[in-house]
């Protein structure tokens, strides 16, 4: 039997701490670069060194912690609407 | 000089031709139709014609200008896209629904009265809850039928705007409308309704995941894009719907991270993107519109590419949760690629089209020195990034291995997701085609060394706050859940009244007829002399020979009973008898 042609090259745990290291350059690049960049925001807090780079960081954080909470609020069994029988 | 047909009677008509063909003919005539309807596009001039005479109103078929033609543009290119995806389809009812749909949104598109602008609305509603309907589960059927009672209701909306506002002003033509009487607010609550602007949305994250695969690439495109088209023509500039938008931005975001299917996820990821250009239409400037425009271009292609690509996946592996999925990149590679660059649309990397059309939309608010909108704006950005831009591929292809190894999807819709996909880069990278069929001019340059760093900036740091809570076991784990939204507040009292029919009532109405059948001479066990039971189609008849009075209320009882059976569909009826009534009147000039 023929085995089916599959990509693995993300399996191996080397070449996944490969990715992030390349990532994590990226990262630095960016970084670098904001310092060299000719600014022209239309509010003061734009032209702050490293603004969008802290604000996105902060703003994917915070998001997740509330989306944490809010499971708590909103979170039900999956059959929650399933449990008596109806349309509604 | 109007020698073409609208393009909408195209699709209409065009529709009921195709259960006719067979084969390989039947896929070529459907690929031929949206080819028919460009052409048709591009041959028809500007103005206002089609104009039909209908007891003392014009009806406007054709009022054609920049704003409806960008918007007739894509609803026309994304009907050929996702026809193309859905020829493998053998469904015939899925078809002639999908081409109903696109018919009725192109319709939408070039209405010039309100009377025909409902005709159509309700054909968008009506087929694409046949979409919903094909899909042929006990689930699809539910949510189909709770889709339903909300566009019903958004629709009655409507019409009782337009009723009031024709009352009102004495004709049906109608351009720039904005808020004044309650008329206004009516319709404005309509065109919301479609637009899933909060608290009106919970429809579209119910229902859109439990379409047919196909079903939900029309439904992602026509229905909520076109309540911004007439949004833009009826109301730019409105105030309140800034902040509706930006909060349509930022909170489906939250509920993006906690659901478990992957199409539900882009639901709520529709929300916030449709959430930009209503925004966008509150700003009401000339660059705030174009972007809305632009956006909703851009995000048709990239949406419709996203509900491709997790169609292909639960096409292929019939499953769609997070929690099932993984590690699918393995022997599905060029769907993961098709829905990397459609996540990387959505999330506006540079070099892709959702960049080049919201960074109008951030642009305007910053221009009106909206601060806190701004604030959001972003936010969602870096939020958009975060669930559909990483989520949703993330936990698909790649994650934790499923060992689920399915085969790329049929040719066809590879091919349709290839399109959509080559577009998505195409208008990031060179988007002067787009720029240049806007209703406003555009001196607005998308690629500034700040404007592409900031993006990169945001939404990579928001990629390594994703890296990081995902390696320190943080982030909420896939759960299977149901979530609450606003629609629990109309669910839960709308099963106490169906408790309340089915339990009480009976109950009452039971005692009612034991008494009177005791009365009539029967039992329990045996029906008076002389009844006869009748069970003939939906009813049951009684007849009982009516010889006394006892028997005649008996008679009477019986049939009461066959109609509080059902009783909320007879409200419901007499509901629509009397706004129809209303319109009659109001047609026939009684009110006037």
């Amino acid at each position: 039997m023929k085995k089916r042609r599959e990509l693995t090259f993300l399996d191996p745990p080397e070449n996944r701490a490969k990715f992030r290291m390349y990532f994590y350059i990226a990262l630095l690049i960016l970084l670098i670069l904001d310092f060299f960049v000719h600014k022209h925001g239309h509010f003061s807090w734009e032209l702050a060194p490293e603004f969008f780079a802290v604000y996105g960081f902060i703003a994917c954080t915070t998001l997740i912690f509330i989306a944490k909470a809010l499971r708590f609020f909103v979170g039900r069994k999956e059959d929650y609407y399933e449990k008596k029988r109806g349309l509604l | 000089m109007i020698n073409v047909v609208p393009p909408a009677l195209i699709f209409i008509i065009g529709a009921f031709l195709i259960p006719l063909l067979k084969g390989r003919l039947k896929s070529l005539y459907m690929l031929l139709l949206p080819v028919l309807a460009l052409i048709d596009l591009l041959y028809m001039p500007k103005g206002k014609y089609w104009i039909i005479k209908f007891l003392d109103y014009n009806l406007i078929f054709g009022r054609v200008d920049a704003l409806s033609m960008v918007f007739a543009y894509i609803f026309v290119l994304i009907t050929f896209i996702a026809v193309l995806y859905a020829l493998h389809v053998k469904d015939d009812l899925q078809h002639v629904a999908a081409f109903c749909y696109a018919g009725g949104a192109l319709g939408v598109t070039f209405v010039g009265d309100l009377f025909s602008l409902y005709v159509f609305w309700e054909i968008l509603a009506i087929a694409s809850l046949l979409l919903i309907l094909a899909r042929r589960t006990d689930r699809a059927r539910k949510a189909g039928f709770r889709y339903f009672l909300w566009h019903f209701f958004g629709g009655l909306c409507l019409l009782a705007g337009i009723i009031l506002y024709v009352h009102n002003r004495g004709t049906p033509e109608f351009g720039y409308i904005g808020l004044s009487d309650l008329s206004t607010y009516l319709m404005l609550i309509g065109f919301c309704l479609n637009a899933v602007v909060f608290p009106l949305h919970p429809w579209l994250p119910d229902a859109y995941p439990e379409a047919t695969v196909t079903g939900a690439v029309f439904m992602s495109a026509l229905t909520t894009k076109s309540a911004v088209y007439i949004l833009a023509r009826t109301f730019p500039g409105t105030a309140i719907l800034i902040w509706a938008g930006a909060f349509m931005t930022c909170f489906p975001i939250f509920y993006a991270v906690i659901v478990n299917d992957m199409r539900r996820v882009l639901g709520y990821s529709l929300i916030n993107q449709v959430g930009f250009m209503v925004c966008g239409i509150g700003i009401g400037t000339q660059l705030s519109i174009n972007g809305t425009v632009s956006h909703a271009f851009c995000h048709i292609i990239y949406k419709a590419l996203l509900f491709m690509s997790t169609g292909a996946v639960l096409h292929m592996t019939g499953k769609i949760r997070g929690t099932d999925l993984g590690g699918l990149y393995k022997t599905m590679p060029f769907t993961a690629i098709c829905c990397i660059i459609g996540a990387a649309s959505i999330s506006g990397f540079p070099l892709t089209s959702g960049f080049v059309s919201k960074a109008m939309v951030l642009t305007a608010a910053a221009k009106g020195h909206l601060y806190l909108v701004w604030f959001m704006l972003y936010f969602a950005s870096a939020g958009v990034f975060h669930h559909a831009g990483i989520k949703v591929p993330y936990f698909t292809f790649f994650g934790e291995d499923s060992g689920i190894r399915a085969k790329e999807p049929p040719i066809n819709m590879r091919l349709a997701m290839g399109i959509a996909a080559f577009l998505c880069i195409f208008l990031g990278v060179y988007p002067y085609p787009l720029y240049k069929i806007l209703p406003y001019p555009v001196d607005f340059v998308p690629y500034t060394a700040f404007h592409v760093l900031g993006m990169l900036q945001l939404l990579m740091f928001g990629a390594l706050a994703f890296t990081l809570l995902i390696l320190s076991g943080y982030y909420p784990a896939e759960m299977r859940a149901a979530n609450l939204d606003t629609d629990w507040f109309l669910r839960m009292p709308g099963r106490g009244f169906v408790w309340l029919c089915q339990k009480p009532v009976v109950a009452f109405g039971n005692l009612i007829e034991r008494i009177s059948l005791r009365m009539a001479g029967g039992s329990s066990k045996s029906l008076p002399g002389g009844a006869v039971v009748c069970e003939d189609g939906v009813d049951k008849f009684y007849h009982v020979g009516l010889t006394s009075t006892p028997t005649i209320i008996y008679n009477w009882v019986k049939h009461l009973r066959t109609e509080v059976g059902y009783l909320p569909w007879n409200l419901a009826y007499v509901f629509i008898c009397f706004i129809g009534f209303l319109f009659i009147m109001l047609l026939l000039g009684v009110i006037k």
